[in-house]
């Protein structure tokens, strides 16, 4: 996956990615480090051609740093160090992960099965967007179109399309399969 | 006026503007604080001024409309200067009373004067007010003296002369570390060492540097910025100078939120007054240093109080927070390293600086120096503004400056904190207000909110509250914080409206742990905190919602009904003319007496209120216990 404003120029950085050590370049997220050498991280709102976005936090591990600090940390937006430790795939994070997807079931499932989600004790309502963001950032970053974009904040927070941008959505489409559900795909 | 050149400048005008004070004899300082503005004190300052013209006393009487004197509760006040008497709910009929008094020492005053409770006798001087009495009033004394729109006063009163003193005796570095050995910790919530961040701006690779003033108080029932900044604007601008200097920084911002027109307004005089004095812009006092500041007004967001997102909202995009593990002191506005503290963090600096690291750590506790000022609302007679010296026991500050719980009520607990914040029970109340020790248990010092809850207070409702407030003012962009707090308010509401199911606490619990460990920003990390401090102190209170559908406080409306007490109802009549729904009927003891028709009652509470307190008939009864 081509990697936008990452690694470039930067020195090489040794870590260790459950128990595996890996070198990547300076500047280089910990999330692109580990798909480098095929630890899969999951991921929602994540895509290689924007800027990391760090909403959805299914990509939390957890980490300890070489001077002893241990954390959870968003992989996409944490970027390697020197004599990083790092742990894809605990108990602590699988936890987490469990409850994002139960949080935004039934809109996003790609993950259901490997956490053994099946169905969500909340009542969330999510039926057709799970707010991830990549058509709205797809149109400001990659198209420079910026026809999308969020309305209200907090629990009212919802895609919008800029008045009037129908047809030319509909021409260009090339969020639509970007989106899981169809969102945008439906709306113009 | 020209611009002040030199330090020595500043001190000749300071002479020169005190004669112009003392010249006369008598000074009425009148409150024009948000509060007692609301309450009528502009018309009661001009009052003043038109009634001292008609009087032909203008050479000997004057009057000062200042910031925010503090007692809320009393207000519209003013204050006689400078021998300090005070009289409360002053409104413009009473003017003529009060220069009485002070022409001739005969006025009929009395009745404005402070009625201390527990010595019944009235007090004349506001120093011996016991909510005066106990507090160290350091960064608010300047709300009392000084016209909060004069830079003259400010001047008078030896402002700037921390500015003066830097600019001329001290280099960037000594200030930088008076303010660390001064142990000042940010006042804004976090308790993080000021001069620890200055000092990493300043060692931050990238030019221009920022320091800005975080005036952004969004927290419910907190007022302490807003008035420190309408007050006194000048102490926290030349903290800022102060601050810029250390650090390195040429521009600023102070970004106040929309919410507070009159401290925007007075924060812009200010600037401008600084300008025109050259206490801002190029050459500050002839000593190279150059520095200006720009006002940024806040669109109504909460969470553009969190550092990242205030610096985003700056540079003109929406105030969300940042995800990228990058402090705002090495990347922060356009990327530059900013300096960002809240408004009394500011304001603590001239002080610091004036006076020494040494006298500021002697007051308050070891690691929690300086004072800190709290705005003391909820369910306590003495409302308003406190600032006491760190380490002061919340008990303190609840009953001896507070004065307790209003008659007839217990207290139950105190929110500190604000929404990221958590309730303290009664048996916790020794505690030291300290930054560390209002953590541990569980609660924050935030910015310095304090409600006071009594026995009326339901401590579900209080959660509830506070959720369904972070569930609108998140932003919205990462899914702990949406989801989460979206998950917790109907979850709460269940358990408010009688629907909560047994599982619902592990529920709530889970939620919390899990948006505080991955949640995006500080707002979402710590939106459970409401929920988890009530569920830890007062369990019981929502086993009981859940379990007995009972609300003890009688808040959940779904949970109480109203009745009337035939034995207590004197056919007054009051609550049948009060009742919206026409649900009060003459039904009871051979129609004689009234009573409430359940099936029409939509639980308003008129009737509550509208019983007379001698007959107390109208009650509140759990809901399940009425007879359909």
């Amino acid at each position: 996956m081509a990697e936008k404003k990452e690694g470039k120029n930067g020195k090489a950085v040794k870590l260790v990615i459950d128990g595996k050590e890996v070198e990547a370049a300076e500047g280089t997220s910990v999330l692109v480090a580990a798909r480098g050498v095929g630890i899969n991280i999951p991921t929602l709102c994540y895509n290689g051609r924007m800027e990391p976005y760090g909403a959805c936090r299914m990509c939390m591990v957890e980490i300890e740093t070489s001077w002893g600090r241990k954390r959870l940390v968003a992989s996409c937006v944490y970027p390697v160090e020197e004599g990083l430790k790092v742990q894809t795939d605990t108990e602590k994070v699988r936890k987490i992960r469990k409850m994002i997807i139960e949080l935004l079931w039934p809109s996003w499932q790609a993950y259901a099965d490997e956490y053994g989600v099946t169905s969500s004790r909340f009542k969330t309502g999510m039926t057709d967007c799970s707010l991830c963001g990549l058509c709205v950032r797809y149109c400001a970053e990659v198209k420079k179109e910026n026809r999308l974009y969020f309305k209200g904040r907090g629990i009212e927070r919802q895609p919008a399309l800029v008045e009037g941008s129908e047809l030319s959505c509909r021409a260009c489409g090339e969020c639509f399969n970007l989106c899981g559900s169809g969102w945008v795909a439906t709306r113009c | 006026m020209s611009r002040i050149a030199t330090p020595g400048d500043l001190v000749k005008l300071r002479d020169r503007l005190n004669a112009k004070r003392n010249a006369k004899a008598t000074w009425l300082a009148v409150c024009a604080g948000t509060g007692c503005r609301a309450c009528g004190a502009m018309a009661l300052a001009d009052k003043f001024e038109e009634e001292i013209e008609k009087r032909g006393i203008g050479d000997k009487v004057g009057v000062r409309r200042t910031g925010c004197h503090g007692l809320c509760e009393r207000g519209p006040m003013v204050m006689v200067q400078p021998a300090g008497e005070s009289y409360f709910g002053i409104h413009p009929e009473n003017v003529p009373a009060v220069l009485d008094q002070v022409e001739t020492g005969k006025g009929d005053v009395e009745q404005f004067r402070y009625l201390d409770e527990e010595g019944g006798k009235r007090v004349s001087k506001l120093s011996d007010v016991p909510f005066y009495k106990h507090q160290n009033r350091v960064l608010l004394e300047n709300n009392l003296w000084g016209d909060a729109s004069s830079i003259e006063d400010y001047i008078a009163l030896g402002g700037y002369s921390a500015l003066a003193k830097a600019l001329t005796e001290m280099t960037p570095d000594a200030v930088l570390n008076e303010v660390k050995e001064a142990k000042l910790r940010g006042r804004g919530g976090g308790g993080f060492l000021a001069g620890r961040k200055w000092e990493s701006v300043r060692k931050a690779e990238g030019e221009p540097k920022y320091v800005i003033v975080n005036a952004d108080e969004g927290d419910p029932g907190a007022f302490m910025d807003g008035s420190l900044l309408e007050g006194t604007p000048h102490s926290v601008l030349e903290g800022l100078i102060l601050g810029a200097y250390a650090i390195g920084a040429a521009e600023g911002f102070i970004y106040v939120r929309q919410e507070y027109p009159l401290a925007r307004k007075h924060a812009q005089l200010a600037i401008d007054q600084a300008r025109e004095y050259g206490l801002l812009g190029e050459d500050i006092l002839g000593s190279n240093f150059s520095f200006d500041v720009k006002i940024h007004r806040g669109a109504g967001a909460f969470v553009s109080g969190e550092s990242s997102a205030l610096m985003s909202a700056i540079e003109g995009h929406v105030g969300e927070p940042r995800p990228k593990y990058v402090h705002t002191s090495e990347k922060g506005v356009w990327g530059k390293p900013s300096c960002l503290n809240n408004v009394e963090t500011w304001a603590n600096v001239p002080h610091i600086i004036n006076k020494g690291a040494a006298w500021f750590k002697g007051m308050g506790t070891a690691e929690s120096t300086g004072t800190k000022i709290f705005s003391l609302v909820g369910k306590v007679k003495n409302t308003g503004l406190v600032e006491v010296p760190m380490g002061i026991t919340l008990r303190d500050i609840i009953f001896k400056i507070g004065g307790g719980v209003p008659a007839g009520k217990q207290f139950k607990a105190v929110q500190t904190g604000g929404p990221s914040g958590g309730v303290v029970p009664e048996a916790l109340l020794d505690l030291p207000v300290d930054f560390d020790e209002l953590t541990k248990v569980g609660s924050m010092m935030g910015s310095g909110g304090m409600i006071v809850m009594d026995t009326n207070t339901c401590m579900v409702d209080t959660a509830r509250y506070y959720i369904r407030f972070l569930a609108h003012e998140s932003c919205g962009k990462c899914v702990p914080c949406r989801e989460g707090t979206r998950q917790m308010l109907n979850i709460l509401d269940r358990i408010a409206s009688g629907e909560g199911r047994e599982d619902d606490l592990g529920l709530l619990e889970e939620l919390a742990e899990f948006m505080q460990a991955a949640s995006l920003c500080a707002l979402g990390q710590s939106a459970p905190n409401p929920v988890a401090s009530t569920l830890k102190y007062f369990r019981d209170e929502y086993e009981e919602h859940i379990r007995e559908k009972r609300c003890r406080a009688g808040v959940c409306t779904a949970l109480i009904a109203y009745e009337i007490d035939q034995s207590k109802c004197k056919s007054c009549g009051a609550c049948q003319r009060a009742c919206p729904a026409g649900a009060i009927d003459k039904g009871g003891k051979d129609g004689k007496v009234f009573t409430v028709v359940q099936e029409k009652c939509i639980k308003c509470g008129a009737c509550f209120s509208a019983c007379p307190d001698k007959f107390n008939a109208v009650t509140k009864v759990p809901a399940l216990s009425i007879k359909r």
